[in-house]
């Protein structure tokens, strides 16, 4: 493995770490407020479709990116209608979702293009183009870090770099404002919040479609940035592997982040090599693409730290008369 | 009207459908989708020939997940649909279970064996015509590094592989071949983002010519290969039109033909193993006008050679399925 074999793995990653990124800061918003979130897979697919249709029928990747946030914002609110006010089980709305997500965008395709429940391939601006960060180029030439700026860092969609501006605001948001102090002590004890006088389920609703808003963009970066055009169940499990993520960072967004490249660096890694090679023992394939899985279940099952989920996750706020 | 009449009206009714409905062939769909651009959609394209050309009515169903095999061809065949044609090799297993229960309907399975005395089989030498793409691979790169995508690994699939990179080495001894299988469950039929990722980190490697046999995930890789400058092969379906100018050829399978073929013979199928390969065009090389300038006299001359030397015999093409290993490609 030579520093350009890192160089180009490191650059897989970052593309292969956002979608999860994305949707694994969707999912710690609403579990934070207290509302399980199952359902980011098929908010994603929706937003997936939506953004790619969109932008084939205008030719405009920003129109489809809005169109793509918007159905997942309306899937999101489906799940607070569901969960928050009709105080439904949360898990039961979340696999509604994703089976709602699965068959209409299916449906819709095939009525809207006739190309057997996929859209025509988008081209041009209908794309998000790949961004060179500043001084790319002039810095390519320093050693170690030159490359590793130029050709990992730099040259990916814009929501790449959104996604990574996320984090920071993701942290600051919950740790440093009022707003974020309410919405982690309404997934701890939310009775503690109604009596401070604060509407429970405002907080709720709010995380909820923040989650909506992040899954928009992660469907849209899916079908818009790495593909181009959205194919029957494009996600793939990209929702669960975000959720694993989220376990894996015990509700936590730096955290969060670090997961997220680490699960994206095993599936860049299990990409590139069939076996890999550590010199006294090979490590096929497979087992670097479970990987993931079994951290997960090695963090939950108390190994290293503990993982606690926020204490009112899953259960519905019934006031008391 | 009483209710009952009407009850035996309708029921009389459903009887009569039946009765006209009883030589109509039928086709399911495999997962992947019918219009996955690749293998389904060639079946169906074959389909809809026989429909244009004889105006006769067939059955469809598209499967939607692995546990509807057995249901969808059971109804199909309660139906009465005959021949009752399924793609794929994943219902091999299950045809074997089915197909004794119903012996007066005729069976067509594409892709796999099924020794049973109502099942036709046809299998297509995908070796073959991979052998010609690989050749013509490996003198369209400059890098001298060409690379595979595989969709399920399976031996289907490595099949393909396989024939692909003994035709590459056939040109030139030096020449690489990188292969990537998109994963082992069936979703690897339908993740054209994996897809682009394992082409994009193929081209990484130096890789100048992408084959991709993968279905769905196929237009992923396409895509990147696109979006990358490099050259792609496509498969099954002639997928040429795709991206014009970087689409080297398409290894097409005629499951078309196969289906076509099927229906037309209707209730007179001969059951037993049908091979279909090079010399009947059940497999072969997609010419047309999106990349006849890409494709240069010395590779059409060499193809063509081959394609003679294959019929007589001169080159033997390994079949990965025959003893599951690869002469020229480690998995």
């Amino acid at each position: 493995m030579s520093f350009f074999d890192i160089i180009q793995i490191l650059d897989s990653t970052i593309r292969l770490a956002t979608p999860l990124l994305l949707a694994c800061l969707a999912g710690l918003f609403s579990e934070r407020s207290g509302i399980v979130d199952i359902g980011l897979e098929g908010k994603m697919l929706v937003a997936a479709f939506f953004s790619a249709a969109v932008a084939a029928l205008t030719g405009d990747v920003w129109l489809g990116m809005l169109a793509g946030i918007a159905a997942s914002m309306v899937f999101a609110l489906i799940h607070g209608v569901a969960s928050i006010t009709f105080r439904g089980d949360q898990l039961i709305s979340g696999v509604a979702i994703n089976f709602l997500a699965a068959g209409m965008t299916v449906l819709i395709a095939q009525d809207w293009f006739q190309q057997g429940s996929r859209t025509p391939a988008l081209t041009g601006e209908a794309r998000f183009d790949t961004l060179d960060l500043p001084f790319a180029e002039a810095l390519s030439g320093v050693p170690f870090l030159g490359p590793l700026y130029a050709d990992a860092l730099s040259g990916h969609t814009i929501l790449v770099y959104v996604g990574f501006l996320a984090v920071p605001a993701t942290w600051w948001v919950l740790f440093r404002t009022r707003f974020g102090l309410r919405l982690r002590a309404v997934g701890e004890n939310p009775g503690a919040v109604d009596t401070a006088g604060v509407s429970v389920n405002r907080l709720r609703y709010a995380a909820v479609l923040i989650a909506g808003l992040l899954c928009g963009l992660a469907g849209a970066y899916l079908a818009t940035g790495l593909a181009a055009g959205f194919t029957k169940d494009m996600t793939a499990g990209r929702g669960f592997i975000a959720l694993a993520a989220l376990i894996f960072a015990k509700w936590r967004p730096w955290y969060a982040l670090f997961a997220c490249l680490l699960f994206g660096f095993l599936q860049a890694l299990s990409n590139r090599y069939s076996t890999l090679d550590l010199g006294l023992i090979e490590i096929p394939n497979a087992f670097v693409l479970a990987l993931p899985y079994i951290l997960t279940v090695v963090i939950l099952a108390g190994f290293v730290g503990r993982a606690t989920p926020p204490r009112a996750g899953g259960e519905p706020y019934i006031k008391e008369r | 009207m009483t209710l009952m009449q009407k009850f035996l009206t309708a029921a009389a009714a459903t009887a009569l459908s039946a009765g006209a409905a009883l030589a109509e062939p039928g086709l399911i769909i495999d997962l992947g989708g019918k219009f996955d651009k690749s293998f389904n959609e060639s079946a169906y394209t074959g389909a809809q020939r026989w429909v244009e050309e004889t105006g006769g009515e067939y059955m469809e169903t598209e499967l939607a997940s692995e546990a509807q095999r057995e249901q969808t061809m059971r109804r199909m065949a309660e139906r009465g649909a005959n021949p009752v044609v399924v793609l794929g090799f994943a219902n091999a297993s299950t045809l074997e279970q089915v197909a004794p229960d119903y012996p007066d309907t005729d069976f067509v399975i594409v892709d796999a064996v099924v020794d049973q005395p109502n099942v036709q089989s046809i299998v297509f030498s995908e070796h073959e015509g991979s052998y010609l793409v690989g050749m013509m691979a490996a003198m369209a790169s400059e890098s001298g590094t060409v690379s595979f995508v595989g969709g399920m690994d399976v031996p289907l699939i490595r099949k393909f592989a396989c024939g692909y990179a003994q035709g590459a080495k056939a040109v030139s001894d030096d020449i690489q071949v990188i292969s990537n299988m998109t994963g082992t469950t069936p979703a690897a039929w339908n993740d054209p983002v994996k897809g682009g990722e394992l082409a994009r980190s193929q081209i990484s490697q130096g890789s100048d010519v992408v084959f991709a046999a993968a279905g769905g995930t196929g237009v992923g890789v396409l895509q990147a290969a696109a979006d990358e400058d490099a050259l792609a092969i496509g498969v099954d379906s002639n997928q040429n039109h795709l991206h014009p100018g970087t689409m080297l050829t398409s290894m097409v399978k005629r499951v078309d033909n196969a289906v076509y073929d099927a229906f037309q013979a209707g209730e007179e199928i001969q059951p037993g193993v049908q091979v279909k390969g090079l010399e009947d065009e059940g497999v072969a090389v997609a010419m047309d006008e999106h990349n006849e300038e890409l494709v240069t006299d010395e590779m059409q001359q060499r193809v063509d050679e081959a394609r003679q030397q294959i019929a007589s015999g001169e080159i033997q093409v390994h079949d990965y399925t025959e003893d599951d290993s690869c002469p020229a490609l480690t998995f």
